[in-house]
């Protein structure tokens, strides 16, 4: 079965083609093949984890797809646990969005289009996850990045929503810089591009340490990148501006989770590298509180979302940082269905409130059961509170952190008590509480079941999912999908309590300031009105990398253009053309005063006894025709006398 | 080979250009599909040549060689090699593909096509050429109806772009005289063949390769173009008609790298190694000054103008590197690049003939109003950014990764051209065809059939490339082996 | 029997009457006739040497059908040109015939 594997991204790869080609002007049956696509391609991945659970190996299979002189560059498959869980977690979420979409897109008139673009995200999505080489995750990397930018430029029309496209496309480009040069570095010395056979040669010690740090910091780049993580996570936010599917597909549950995902295939390398494991722990965990820390003042729904999607993926990337293999691909999972379903409650929020903004909420808990029940379900799964799924995946992270660094464990449980915070504001504020805006929640209502049906799905996976990696289980998820040794650690009931009580709190103080209003909420900003703004204008970033990046980048081009290539070279081009047309003026007088003087000068003396001459010429032809007759015969005569 | 295909390929469209001048100029038509015939038919043997190129030699194949000028050594001596078979195939199609888009030129259509045939006989006869008289010839021969298209049927400023691409060009052929000269009296024989002074460039001191590859360096540089030769390109571009862009972006600047990768490396080994550092610092400044000067445009034209200065930089890092995995990388860049630009200015002509500007700014949400023609743009500019699966991405991983294990620090500096590559790109695609609808352009029409018909065998053959590029891969590799292994020895 | 120096005198006064022709005639078709006349006192010449000199060989017979031919072409040649000029200027005086005059 699994070498057939590689069908799985061509089913959304046809989709997309049939729909671009065939059905563009069929909405209905475009949304339908997409489907389709997705879901035999989750049937197969499907099929691939039951193979895999049953013989837990890594399997490679690979073509030759391009002959470099010392290099070669496949096309192949590494078909390991982490794929398997992968492939579901892609397959899954696309296809319950995609199903979500039918719902919230309908009626738009690009509708065909919209599923189109999804179906090639998620080949690529789905190419990513099956990669066996850095050249071939490099490509669907791209890929991701391209139909990231497609999907949040959907709404084209809207100037922000162009713009985020435009911002994630070249923020995480950036990012992809630092990967490429990573990708030279470490491949053009090990001198292969295919993952298993570079482990083991950078494990048989082919490239310095000193290399090997550098060029694991760089590919790192592409995580940050990617997963946006601090200093380029600016663009998450902006890219809310898609469709609310789209950013629960790409922008929480599976694109984004594409860096950390990375640095968990290479886990190999950044186990060798103690610099290097380093770096990537400590901008997850700034990345993780930096974010949950934005994440408490914003008003949007959609960016408190980011916020903690950013948030959240500084946590896996900490724990990956910190050798935990396991537990980062673990939260991986949980948070894709938790955070999944979160935005597609808030998209169905937004659907029937037409806004994003939460203080225009309230009360929804009357209109919109469903959402309002499975969204609580999610934010409490996130806050991590015991037994469901989020409680599992973060009590690993913050059991690892412990064991390595209690700092991190501290970073850890102080973003915790942040996250139950921020998720439980959202909710007391859009559920609970008066109807602020009565016209809009008067037009509130529940969305279809075609919507609804999948936020059920994944309510119940933010439950369930997390409780195959119970730590008592003797065949869960950490023995499943491992890096080498198992890194089992003892359960440890006294961080279970704690990070417990945490959360707790944290929503306990949500619950004082946004439904009870003990504690009034405008009392506090204006008490920590300096922080609050900060906070508020996200510390400022994106202004900071438009004064110090972006617009010295125009200005230098515009220099560059209208002051050196029009003002420097092509003028000297100019110049020289105008000093020779200069020279040649000079020359022209030369010649004429000059030179043509003196020819003019022979000219008046010839002309002078020209003028003597002249007469003979009568300018009769037959006058000199007698004239040369009449010599002739004179010269005749002359000879013969 | 007894049929001589490369005599073929240069001459057939000369009989064009007596076919068209045969047809009185009233019979548009008549004129039109004639030329359209004579650039189909060299089109056609170019799908021959591919067949029967044997890529497993790199010796030169469909030799044809006659004695012409006895005294001077001087033979007709055409063949082609790895390095020329794809380079007369994308000449073939392009200069196809233009005379279909010239269709709508109104102007004194007679000598327009006539020109442009005998401009298809100059680029065949450069890449066929084996013999330095033959080769000069078909450059110059090139210039002259270059000039007169550009003067003639330009935009505003065409005089001034046509003298200032002539002088500059012509300007860079002195130069590349005086090598060839340099080369003739120093072979012993002495001689014009190309394949003979290759075979003695070993015998060449070291102080007179120097001189030498820069004089040759100086024609080439200016045809590729090299910071800071560069900046006639931007003018004659902009100024030239569509199809002549088209040419002039897709073919001539090929012949600077062509000339470097045929003349410059094989004959001046030592001075290659010499100066690859430099040549790679130039390429560095091309890549990233061209991408930032991208940035500051506001017609669409001059940008993807400028856009092809920042993409012959990488071709001339390839070459920089003496690696075959990058000059491999470098031949890439330049059939893709060929392509991916040629298409653009295409498309831009057909959006100029519509609206009459190419004003960035003038235009927005275009992608509502005219589909189709905007999903091919913004396939296209996809390309020319280097998106995975079209051509240009493989060419740039070529050319990056041999040239990485070289020129570390370059190529990580060279890498930022990708980012301002994609940012002033999607810049111009939100300013054109995101955002609102400007509603000054109700009256826009959808891509025409033919026009489509254009760029449509360009698509192909960029995702054919970027998605499998093996069998180019292999088609070049003997040759270019080869070439790297009389450089480096 | 006529000798040589008959055939000479003969062609002598032709010559001199076409030379004569060509330096006093003012009409273009009379030059051309003159000239005509020229070129059979040289035939004569040629035929008549011949016969005197070798008569087994036919060089100057040769020869001057050679001279017949050219005459004829340039007699038509000639008179092209004249019936141009007659066109532009309403007759055939040489004297009037000066555009090509500075």
């Amino acid at each position: 079965m699994l070498p057939y594997s590689w069908l799985i991204p061509c089913f959304p790869l046809l989709s997309f083609a049939l729909i671009i080609f065939f059905t563009i002007k069929k909405p209905r049956l475009s949304s339908l093949v997409s489907i389709g696509a997705v879901a035999l391609s989750f049937l197969f991945s499907f099929i691939v984890l039951v193979t895999v659970l049953g013989n837990p190996v890594t399997s490679e299979f690979k073509i030759n797809w391009l002959d470099l002189p010392g290099f070669k560059v496949e096309a192949g498959m590494l078909i390991d646990p982490l794929t398997a869980v992968m492939l579901m977690v892609v397959t899954i979420v696309s296809m319950l969005v995609q199903i979500y979409s039918v719902g919230y897109m309908a009626g738009d008139s690009r509708f065909s289009r919209y599923f189109s673009f999804l179906s090639l995200f998620t080949f690529s999505m789905l190419g990513l996850v099956l990669s066996n080489n850095f050249f071939e995750i490099f490509i669907f990397w791209e890929l991701v990045g391209l139909t990231s930018y497609l999907l949040i430029g959907f709404w084209f029309e809207k100037k922000t929503a162009s713009d985020a496209g435009k911002k994630a496309f070249i923020t995480t480009r950036t990012g992809d810089l630092a990967f490429l040069v990573g990708i030279f570095l470490l491949t053009t010395t090990v001198g292969t591009l295919n993952f298993q056979e570079a482990f083991h040669q950078v494990e048989s010690g082919a490239i310095s340490s000193t290399l090997l740090t550098l060029s694991a910091i760089l590919i790192f780049g592409g995580a940050v990148g990617k997963s946006a993580q601090f200093p380029l996570h600016v663009w998450l936010p902006d890219a809310m501006e898609g469709p609310t599917p789209v950013s629960a597909l790409i922008h929480a549950a599976t694109m984004v989770a594409a860096g950390v995902y990375l640095v968990a295939r290479l886990m190999s390398i950044y186990a060798l590298s103690v610099p290097a494991s380093l770096v990537v722990a400590i901008i997850g965990a700034f990345t993780a509180f930096l974010a949950a820390s934005i994440a408490l003042v914003q008003n949007d729904i959609k960016r408190v979302l980011a916020y903690s999607t950013i948030s959240q993926l500084g946590y896996m990337i900490m724990a990956l940082g910190l050798g935990g293999y396991t537990a980062g691909t673990f939260h991986l999972m949980t948070h894709a269905s938790f955070k999944a379903l979160l935005f597609l409650g808030a998209g169905s929020v937004i659907h029937s409130m037409h806004t994003n903004d939460i203080w225009e909420m309230g009360g929804l808990y009357l209109k919109m059961r469903t959402t309002a029940i499975t969204f609580i379900l999610g934010s409490l799964s996130l806050a991590g509170i015991f037994p469901l799924s989020g409680f599992w995946s973060k009590d690993e992270i913050l059991l690892l952190a412990l064991n390595k660094s209690p700092i991190f464990a501290l970073v850890g449980l102080a973003v915790a008590f942040m996250t139950a915070f921020y998720m439980f504001r959202l909710c007391f504020i859009a559920f609970y509480g008066k109807a602020r805006d009565q016209h809009k929640f008067e037009h509130a209502h529940e969305s279809p079941k075609v919507m609804t049906v999948p936020l059920v799905i994944l309510a119940f996976l933010s439950v369930f999912a997390g409780w195959v990696g119970i730590p008592w289980l003797s065949k869960g998820y950490s023995t499943f999908v491992y890096h080498h040794e198992v890194h089992h650690l003892e359960p440890n009931f006294i961080l279970m309590l704690v990070a417990t009580f945490v959360a707790l709190s944290g929503i306990y103080l949500a619950y004082v300031i946004y439904y009870k209003g003990t504690i009034s909420a405008e009392r506090l900003k204006n008490r920590f009105s300096s922080i609050h703004k900060l906070l508020y204008n996200k510390y400022y970033f994106d202004e900071l990398y438009n004064a110090i990046i972006i617009r010295p980048l125009f200005k230098l081009a515009d220099f560059l253009f209208k002051k050196f290539d029009l003002g420097v070279i092509d003028w000297l081009v100019n110049a020289a053309g105008n000093f020779t047309v200069f020279l040649s003026w000079f020359w022209e007088l030369f010649d004429t005063y000059v030179v043509d003087g003196a020819v003019n000068g022979l000219g008046y003396v010839v002309r002078g006894t020209g003028a003597g001459i002249r007469k003979v010429q009568t300018g009769q032809l037959q006058n000199y025709a007698f004239v040369i007759f009449f010599g002739i015969v004179l010269i005749i005569l002359l000879k013969i006398f | 080979m007894s049929f001589p295909i490369l005599s073929y390929m240069i001459f057939i469209p000369f009989l064009g250009i007596i076919a068209v001048l045969v047809l009185r100029k009233e019979q548009v038509q008549a004129i039109r599909w004639a030329s359209a015939l004579f650039s189909f038919i060299p089109l056609v043997l170019s799908f021959f040549l591919l067949a029967h190129y044997d890529s497993s030699t790199s010796t030169m194949q469909f030799v044809e060689k006659h004695t012409w000028i006895p005294s001077l050594g001087v033979t007709y001596f055409l063949g082609a090699d790895g390095l020329s078979v794809p380079m007369l195939f994308l000449t073939a199609l392009l200069s196809f593909l233009s005379v279909i888009a010239s269709f709508n030129i109104k102007f004194r259509v007679k000598e327009y096509f006539a020109f442009f045939l005998l401009l298809e006989v100059g680029m065949m006869g450069v890449f066929a050429a084996l013999d330095f008289f033959l080769f000069y010839i078909f450059w110059e021969v090139m210039l002259v109806p270059m000039y007169f298209l550009i003067g003639i049927w330009g935009g505003p400023r065409k005089e001034y772009a046509a003298i200032k691409f002539f002088l500059y060009t012509l300007f860079g052929s002195v130069f590349m005289l005086i090598g060839i000269l340099a080369l003739y009296f120093t072979s012993q024989p002495h001689t014009l063949n190309m394949m003979e002074l290759i075979s003695q460039a070993p015998l060449l001191g070291r102080g007179f390769q120097l001189i030498v590859f820069v004089a040759f360096f100086l024609a080439f540089a200016i045809k590729v173009p090299i910071f800071p030769f560069h900046t006639w390109l931007p003018d004659a571009h902009v100024e030239a008609p569509t199809a002549v862009s088209v040419i002039l972006a897709g073919i001539l600047l090929k012949m600077g790298i062509y000339g470097l990768l045929r003349v410059s490396l094989p004959m001046f080994p030592k001075a290659a190694l010499y100066y690859a550092l430099p040549l790679a610092l130039l390429a560095l400044i091309n890549i990233v000054y061209g991408a930032l000067v991208c940035m500051a445009q506001k017609d669409l034209k001059k940008m993807v103008a400028y856009s092809s200065v920042s993409h012959m930089g990488y071709c001339i890092l390839g070459i920089s590197a003496l690696t075959v995995t990058g000059v491999s990388g470098c031949v890439f860049q330049m059939f893709s690049h060929g392509l991916i630009t040629g298409a653009l200015f295409l498309l831009v002509g057909v959006l100029y003939d519509r609206a009459h500007t190419r004003d960035i700014d003038a235009f927005g949400g275009l992608w509502i109003k005219i589909p189709v023609y905007s999903g091919v743009m913004i396939l296209f500019c996809m390309g020319s950014l280097g998106l995975p699966g079209l051509s240009g991405f493989i060419s740039e991983f070529m050319v990056f990764i041999g040239s990485f294990p070289v020129f570390k620090v370059i190529v990580a500096l060279a890498v930022l051209g990708v980012v301002i590559t994609a940012a002033y790109f999607l810049r111009m695609i939100q300013k054109m065809f995101l955002g609102t609808f400007n509603t000054k352009w109700e009256a826009l029409t959808e891509i025409s059939g033919r026009e489509l018909f254009t760029v449509i065998p360009l698509a192909i053959l960029m995702i054919g490339v970027g998605v499998y590029p093996s069998p180019l891969a292999d088609m070049i590799r003997a040759t270019l082996e080869n070439i790297v292994h009389l450089v480096t020895g | 029997m006529p000798s040589l120096y008959h055939y000479l005198s003969l062609s002598a006064l032709l010559f001199c009457i076409g030379i004569f022709g060509a330096l006093t005639r003012r009409n273009a078709i009379g030059i051309l006739m003159a000239i005509e006349l020229l070129f059979n006192a040289v035939n004569i010449n040629f035929v008549a040497f011949a016969r005197f000199i070798d008569p087994q060989a036919i060089v100057g017979q040769v020869f001057t059908i050679f001279v017949i031919t050219i005459a004829a072409a340039e007699a038509a040649v000639g008179l092209a040109i004249i019936i141009l000029i007659y066109r532009q200027h309403k007759g055939v005086d040489v004297d009037k015939v000066n555009i090509m005059k500075w």
